[in-house]
Protein backbone atom coordinates (compact mmCIF):
# COMPACT_ATOMS: atom_id res chain seq x y z
CA UNK A 1 0.00 0.00 0.00
CA UNK A 2 1.61 3.86 -0.81
CA UNK A 3 2.21 5.95 1.65
CA UNK A 4 -0.77 8.22 2.94
CA UNK A 5 -0.99 11.66 0.99
CA UNK A 6 -0.78 15.15 2.61
CA UNK A 7 -4.22 17.11 2.32
CA UNK A 8 -4.26 20.24 3.91
CA UNK A 9 -7.54 22.26 3.35
CA UNK A 10 -8.40 25.78 4.38
CA UNK A 11 -11.31 27.97 4.43
CA UNK A 12 -11.33 31.47 3.17
CA UNK A 13 -14.26 33.40 1.75
CA UNK A 14 -16.88 31.63 0.53
CA UNK A 15 -14.31 28.70 -0.54
CA UNK A 16 -11.92 26.10 0.55
CA UNK A 17 -8.26 25.59 -0.93
CA UNK A 18 -7.02 22.59 -0.95
CA UNK A 19 -3.45 21.45 -1.06
CA UNK A 20 -2.66 17.66 -1.76
CA UNK A 21 0.58 16.16 -1.79
CA UNK A 22 0.64 12.63 -3.05
CA UNK A 23 3.36 9.88 -2.26
CA UNK A 24 4.04 8.18 -6.06
CA UNK A 25 7.11 7.26 -8.29
CA UNK A 26 5.79 8.91 -11.02
CA UNK A 27 7.56 6.46 -13.19
CA UNK A 28 7.29 7.75 -16.83
CA UNK A 29 8.52 4.19 -19.15
CA UNK A 30 10.87 6.33 -20.92
CA UNK A 31 13.78 5.97 -18.98
CA UNK A 32 16.09 2.78 -18.72
CA UNK A 33 18.18 1.45 -15.87
CA UNK A 34 22.10 0.56 -15.78
CA UNK A 35 21.56 -1.79 -18.07
CA UNK A 36 19.74 -0.78 -20.81
CA UNK A 37 16.43 -1.83 -20.49
CA UNK A 38 13.76 0.44 -20.26
CA UNK A 39 11.92 0.73 -16.62
CA UNK A 40 8.21 0.19 -16.97
CA UNK A 41 5.71 3.35 -16.33
CA UNK A 42 4.21 3.86 -12.82
CA UNK A 43 2.16 6.91 -12.38
CA UNK A 44 -1.25 8.31 -11.31
CA UNK A 45 -4.09 7.78 -13.91
CA UNK A 46 -6.78 9.38 -11.85
CA UNK A 47 -7.49 11.73 -9.54
CA UNK A 48 -10.75 12.47 -7.54
CA UNK A 49 -11.73 14.80 -4.81
CA UNK A 50 -15.05 14.73 -2.74
CA UNK A 51 -16.54 17.34 -0.54
CA UNK A 52 -18.22 15.84 1.71
CA UNK A 53 -18.55 12.34 -0.11
CA UNK A 54 -20.15 14.22 -3.45
CA UNK A 55 -17.49 14.40 -6.01
CA UNK A 56 -16.50 17.78 -7.01
CA UNK A 57 -13.15 16.92 -9.53
CA UNK A 58 -12.24 14.40 -11.24
CA UNK A 59 -8.90 14.48 -13.23
CA UNK A 60 -6.61 12.16 -15.59
CA UNK A 61 -3.17 12.53 -15.44
CA UNK A 62 0.07 11.16 -17.61
CA UNK A 63 3.52 10.33 -16.73
CA UNK A 64 4.50 13.78 -17.22
CA UNK A 65 3.01 14.92 -13.40
CA UNK A 66 6.41 15.34 -11.54
CA UNK A 67 7.50 12.57 -8.90
CA UNK A 68 5.91 12.97 -5.74
CA UNK A 69 2.57 14.97 -7.21
CA UNK A 70 1.35 18.04 -6.01
CA UNK A 71 -1.74 19.64 -6.40
CA UNK A 72 -3.90 22.59 -5.29
CA UNK A 73 -7.76 23.25 -5.74
CA UNK A 74 -10.27 25.43 -4.46
CA UNK A 75 -13.55 23.73 -3.47
CA UNK A 76 -16.72 26.76 -3.54
CA UNK A 77 -19.13 27.07 -0.87
CA UNK A 78 -16.72 25.04 1.58
CA UNK A 79 -16.55 25.34 5.18
CA UNK A 80 -14.28 24.72 7.88
CA UNK A 81 -15.30 21.54 9.36
CA UNK A 82 -16.77 20.39 5.78
CA UNK A 83 -14.33 16.66 5.25
CA UNK A 84 -12.65 16.58 1.81
CA UNK A 85 -11.28 13.37 0.62
CA UNK A 86 -8.78 12.89 -2.35
CA UNK A 87 -8.09 9.42 -4.20
CA UNK A 88 -6.39 8.30 -7.11
CA UNK A 89 -5.66 4.97 -9.10
CA UNK A 90 -2.27 4.22 -10.98
CA UNK A 91 -1.80 2.56 -14.02
CA UNK A 92 -1.14 -1.11 -11.70
CA UNK A 93 -4.84 -0.49 -10.25
CA UNK A 94 -3.14 0.98 -7.10
CA UNK A 95 -5.34 2.93 -5.49
CA UNK A 96 -5.42 5.22 -2.17
CA UNK A 97 -7.89 7.62 -0.31
CA UNK A 98 -7.33 10.19 2.31
CA UNK A 99 -9.04 12.72 4.00
CA UNK A 100 -9.07 15.74 6.13
CA UNK A 101 -11.43 18.08 7.25
CA UNK A 102 -11.56 21.82 6.06
CA UNK A 103 -9.87 23.99 8.61
CA UNK B 1 -20.78 -1.32 -7.72
CA UNK B 2 -17.97 -2.96 -10.32
CA UNK B 3 -15.61 -4.76 -8.32
CA UNK B 4 -12.08 -3.89 -8.54
CA UNK B 5 -11.44 -7.56 -9.96
CA UNK B 6 -14.32 -6.99 -12.49
CA UNK B 7 -13.18 -4.39 -13.80
CA UNK B 8 -9.30 -5.55 -14.07
CA UNK B 9 -10.97 -8.27 -16.23
CA UNK B 10 -13.56 -5.89 -18.03
CA UNK B 11 -10.38 -3.59 -18.80
CA UNK B 12 -7.66 -6.31 -19.52
CA UNK B 13 -10.64 -7.68 -22.38
CA UNK B 14 -11.36 -4.32 -24.15
CA UNK B 15 -7.36 -3.47 -24.25
CA UNK B 16 -6.84 -7.23 -26.15
CA UNK B 17 -9.94 -5.88 -28.48
CA UNK B 18 -8.26 -2.64 -28.75
CA UNK B 19 -5.20 -4.22 -29.82
CA UNK B 20 -6.74 -6.88 -31.49
CA UNK B 21 -7.61 -3.63 -33.93
CA UNK B 22 -4.24 -1.98 -33.72
CA UNK B 23 -5.74 1.34 -31.57
CA UNK B 24 -3.31 0.69 -28.86
CA UNK B 25 0.30 0.93 -28.40
CA UNK B 26 1.40 -1.80 -26.74
CA UNK B 27 2.47 -1.47 -23.02
CA UNK B 28 -1.37 -1.07 -22.19
CA UNK B 29 -1.54 -2.98 -18.97
CA UNK B 30 -4.37 -2.12 -16.28
CA UNK B 31 -5.46 0.99 -17.81
CA UNK B 32 -8.35 2.55 -15.41
CA UNK B 33 -11.62 2.29 -16.89
CA UNK B 34 -12.43 5.34 -18.31
CA UNK B 35 -9.10 6.64 -18.56
CA UNK B 36 -8.29 8.54 -22.43
CA UNK B 37 -4.99 6.76 -23.54
CA UNK B 38 -5.48 7.85 -26.58
CA UNK B 39 -5.10 11.54 -25.51
CA UNK B 40 -1.97 10.90 -22.88
CA UNK B 41 -0.44 9.08 -26.56
CA UNK B 42 -0.30 12.60 -28.78
CA UNK B 43 2.45 13.66 -29.92
CA UNK B 44 1.16 16.72 -31.04
CA UNK B 45 -1.59 19.21 -30.28
CA UNK B 46 -3.39 18.93 -33.40
CA UNK B 47 -3.68 15.71 -32.75
CA UNK B 48 -4.47 15.93 -29.33
CA UNK B 49 -7.35 17.93 -30.15
CA UNK B 50 -8.49 14.76 -32.60
CA UNK B 51 -8.30 12.68 -29.91
CA UNK B 52 -9.95 14.73 -27.06
CA UNK B 53 -13.15 16.12 -29.81
CA UNK B 54 -12.05 19.86 -29.62
CA UNK B 55 -11.89 22.07 -31.98
CA UNK B 56 -9.12 24.14 -33.05
CA UNK B 57 -8.03 26.22 -29.75
CA UNK B 58 -7.70 29.97 -29.90
CA UNK B 59 -5.36 32.02 -27.60
CA UNK B 60 -7.39 34.04 -25.29
CA UNK B 61 -6.45 36.50 -22.59
CA UNK B 62 -9.13 34.94 -20.06
CA UNK B 63 -7.33 32.25 -19.70
CA UNK B 64 -3.97 32.09 -17.60
CA UNK B 65 -1.03 29.60 -16.95
CA UNK B 66 1.48 30.33 -14.77
CA UNK B 67 4.97 28.97 -14.04
CA UNK B 68 8.51 30.30 -13.73
CA UNK B 69 10.60 31.79 -16.69
CA UNK B 70 13.25 29.17 -15.99
CA UNK B 71 13.28 26.01 -14.53
CA UNK B 72 16.59 24.79 -13.03
CA UNK B 73 15.21 21.14 -12.48
CA UNK B 74 13.07 20.13 -15.44
CA UNK B 75 11.64 17.18 -13.12
CA UNK B 76 10.03 19.56 -11.05
CA UNK B 77 8.17 22.85 -12.40
CA UNK B 78 4.95 24.26 -10.66
CA UNK B 79 2.77 25.30 -13.60
CA UNK B 80 -1.07 26.13 -13.11
CA UNK B 81 -3.99 26.86 -15.19
CA UNK B 82 -6.84 28.96 -14.66
CA UNK B 83 -9.63 30.84 -16.23
CA UNK B 84 -12.69 33.28 -14.84
CA UNK B 85 -14.86 32.35 -17.46
CA UNK B 86 -18.19 30.83 -16.50
CA UNK B 87 -18.91 27.43 -18.33
CA UNK B 88 -15.70 25.69 -18.62
CA UNK B 89 -15.79 22.01 -18.55
CA UNK B 90 -12.10 20.65 -18.56
CA UNK B 91 -8.74 22.38 -18.30
CA UNK B 92 -5.74 20.82 -20.09
CA UNK B 93 -2.28 21.22 -19.21
CA UNK B 94 0.24 20.87 -21.80
CA UNK B 95 3.80 20.99 -22.35
CA UNK B 96 4.64 21.01 -26.02
CA UNK B 97 7.89 19.68 -26.94
CA UNK B 98 7.46 16.50 -24.26
CA UNK B 99 7.46 13.22 -25.59
CA UNK B 100 3.61 13.32 -25.03
CA UNK B 101 1.90 16.53 -24.85
CA UNK B 102 -0.99 16.15 -22.38
CA UNK B 103 0.51 16.46 -19.28
CA UNK B 104 -2.91 16.91 -16.92
CA UNK B 105 -7.22 16.45 -17.48
CA UNK B 106 -9.23 18.62 -14.63
CA UNK B 107 -13.01 17.58 -15.29
CA UNK B 108 -14.55 21.25 -13.71
CA UNK B 109 -17.59 20.80 -11.87
CA UNK B 110 -20.15 23.97 -10.77
CA UNK B 111 -18.25 23.12 -7.64
CA UNK B 112 -14.58 23.85 -8.08
CA UNK B 113 -12.72 26.86 -9.36
CA UNK B 114 -11.14 26.35 -12.75
CA UNK B 115 -8.40 27.31 -11.48
CA UNK B 116 -5.50 24.27 -10.72
CA UNK B 117 -2.25 24.12 -9.98
CA UNK B 118 0.54 21.02 -10.21
CA UNK B 119 4.15 20.26 -10.44
CA UNK B 120 5.36 18.89 -14.32
CA UNK B 121 8.38 17.17 -15.54
CA UNK B 122 9.62 19.05 -18.50
CA UNK B 123 12.40 17.19 -20.82
CA UNK B 124 13.57 20.77 -22.23
CA UNK B 125 13.03 23.73 -22.95
CA UNK B 126 9.35 24.43 -23.93
CA UNK B 127 6.14 26.19 -24.48
CA UNK B 128 3.72 25.30 -21.53
CA UNK B 129 0.05 25.64 -22.55
CA UNK B 130 -3.06 26.23 -20.52
CA UNK B 131 -6.24 24.77 -22.40
CA UNK B 132 -9.93 25.56 -21.18
CA UNK B 133 -12.69 23.89 -22.99
CA UNK B 134 -15.90 25.13 -22.79
CA UNK B 135 -19.52 23.59 -22.58
CA UNK B 136 -20.42 25.29 -25.61
CA UNK B 137 -16.91 23.65 -27.67
CA UNK B 138 -14.83 26.22 -28.24
CA UNK B 139 -11.53 25.74 -26.96
CA UNK B 140 -9.10 28.51 -25.70
CA UNK B 141 -5.66 28.51 -24.78
CA UNK B 142 -2.65 30.86 -23.04
CA UNK B 143 0.74 29.81 -23.03
CA UNK B 144 4.02 30.38 -21.69
CA UNK B 145 7.71 29.48 -22.56
CA UNK B 146 9.50 27.41 -19.83
CA UNK B 147 13.35 27.43 -19.79
CA UNK B 148 14.47 24.40 -19.13
CA UNK B 149 18.33 24.20 -17.77
CA UNK B 150 18.28 20.46 -16.37
CA UNK B 151 15.82 18.21 -18.03
CA UNK B 152 13.52 15.61 -16.33
CA UNK B 153 12.85 13.12 -19.16
CA UNK B 154 15.46 10.33 -20.03
CA UNK B 155 18.61 10.07 -18.10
Amino acid sequence: MADPMRIRAQAAGDKATVRVLMAHEMETGQRKDAAGKIIPGWYIQEVSAQLNGKTVMTAQWGPAVAKNPFLQFAIKGAKAGDKVSVSWVDNKGEKRTDEATVS
Amino acid sequence: MQTRRDMLSHSAKLAAMLAAVGMLPTLASAQAAGYNAAAFDAKTIPDLMKALGGGAPVESKDVTVTGPDIAENGAVVPIGAATALPGVKRMLLLVEKNPSVLTAIFDVTDAVDSNFATRVKMGQSSDVYAVAMMNDGKVLFAKKEIKVTLGGCGG
